[in-house]
């Protein structure tokens, strides 16, 4: 210990007064801190923070993009379910229409064959009532001429008085018949 | 104490040449090296190279180490920066706050080191240049914002009070402002890790006497100043955060009030 720092420790016993040597160091060791935090160890806790925020802000980002695309595709899904649904429900309603039709058409068309053969049957039997008629009308009306001309004698046998007559008894004879009316009104 | 110094004055009562050791080296000139400084420039380079260290390559998920680090930049950069001025000028003034808080922080902690002993902020070099270095920050940042005019208007002229009581307003804000801040923030430092050193010294040295050189029941005595010395080197702990603390909380305080236009 030389005598100068004795007496220098004597004189800077002060401790409200700062030592030349006590600002210098504590200057450098200040500045030496400040630059060093300034330049290397903040910079670098600032570039770290950033990033992790960034990585996290970029997860939650991935996260809301793969929800956004499940959602997505449950919409479509549902989307072509419903259409499916919709689809199978249209098809059964058409073949259950065209159903309906075919029944209707076949109702139909049995309706007017069996029509056909009634009308058919009817214009049969009428036709054959005619026949039958004509004929024996004829055949009735020969007889009778025959008969009445072999009873009253020659007279009758003018044509046409001969004819008004079977026509008249005809006549009668239908009305008096009952068994004629069926047949005409089935 | 008194007692002790009676019996005999083997005991010496530690004073204020504690913090003033034997140069070791450059002695007498501006650059004298003794034991404090040299604990102090130490001190600084480990706390740089800590960091350094510990941040020397930040990993998206931390390690131990990394996390350790982030969390206490994280809670002067949320718990004093952002608090005391908001996310823009927290960004801004973040580099000297947490700069200001790490050093006294880690500058104060020596003072309960074993073998470091002493708190190189018991010299007032260091809390002075912190402060002041404060203290034009603090100004610089008013003039920036409101310019120089509007800055010391809006200082020494507070809005809302009647013109008359500017006769007594403006002085005791000037004084306030531009005096008693700076000293405030140095004294206050300075004088706790002075005095938190002697009353460890004191402990200390009393337990050393009584035990190893009056020894037999007096080392009863001892046993409680150990204690005390014990309780005070935790306390020490406490007081060596809640001065890195205050000494930052309150640069952030002062370039708020230096920036807010509306003081």
């Amino acid at each position: 210990m030389t005598p100068i720092s004795v007496l220098a420790a004597g004189e800077t016993a002060n401790p409200l007064l700062p030592a030349t040597y006590d600002i210098i160091w504590s200057a450098v060791c200040f500045a030496i801190i400040f630059f060093a935090f300034w330049k290397l160890v903040l910079p670098k806790f600032r570039d770290i923070l950033d990033e992790r925020a960034q990585a996290i802000e970029g997860g939650i980002e991935k996260a809301e993009r793969v929800q956004a695309e499940a959602d997505e595709a449950l919409a479509e899904y549902q989307k072509q379910l419903a259409d499916g649904r919709a689809e199978a429900a249209r098809l059964r309603a058409e073949a259950q229409e065209e159903g309906a039709q075919i029944l209707a058409e076949m109702k139909q068309n049995a309706n007017d064959e069996a029509e056909r053969i009634i009308a058919q049957a009817k214009a049969q039997i009428e036709a054959e009532r005619q026949a039958a008629m004509v004929s024996l009308r004829g055949e009735v009306g020969g007889i009778a001429t025959d008969l009445a001309s072999r009873i009253v004698g020659e007279s009758l046998r003018d044509d046409q008085r001969a004819a008004n007559v079977v026509d008249r008894f005809i006549a009668d004879l239908e009305a008096q018949t009952p068994a004629a009316q069926p047949v005409k009104e089935y | 104490m008194l007692l002790a110094a009676s019996e005999g004055g083997g005991f010496h009562a530690p004073g204020l040449e504690e913090f003033y050791p034997p140069a070791v080296l450059f002695a007498g000139t501006p650059f004298e090296l003794n034991r404090i400084m040299i604990i102090r420039i130490i001190v600084s380079l480990l706390l740089v190279l800590l960091f350094v260290w510990l941040l020397r390559n930040p990993k998206l998920v931390p390690g131990r180490g990394q996390s350790i680090a982030e969390m206490v930049l994280d809670f002067i950069r949320k718990g004093i920066a952002y608090d005391m001025l908001g996310k823009k000028d927290g960004d801004r003034f973040f580099p000297l706050i947490a700069v200001i808080f790490l050093s006294v922080f880690a500058l104060n902690i020596t003072g309960i080191i074993p073998f470091l002993n002493i708190s190189s902020n018991a010299n007032i070099g260091m809390p002075l240049v912190m402060a002041l270095v404060a203290y034009v920050v603090m100004i610089g940042a008013g003039i920036k914002a409101q310019g120089g005019g509007q800055y010391i208007k809006s200082q020494l002229f507070p809005a809302g009070v009647p013109k008359a009581m500017y006769i007594l307003v403006t002085p005791i804000e000037a004084v306030s402002t531009f005096v008693a801040r700076p000293l405030s923030l140095t004294l206050r430092l300075t004088f706790n890790m002075l005095v938190g050193h002697l009353l460890l010294v004191l402990c200390f040295a009393a337990t050393q006497y009584f035990i190893v050189e009056l020894g037999g029941a007096w080392a009863a005595f001892g046993a409680l100043t150990f204690i005390g010395g014990f309780a005070f080197t935790l306390f020490e702990i406490l007081v060596a955060i809640l001065q890195a603390y205050i000494f930052a909380l309150l640069t952030a305080a002062y370039i708020q009030l230096s920036v807010s236009q509306d003081h």
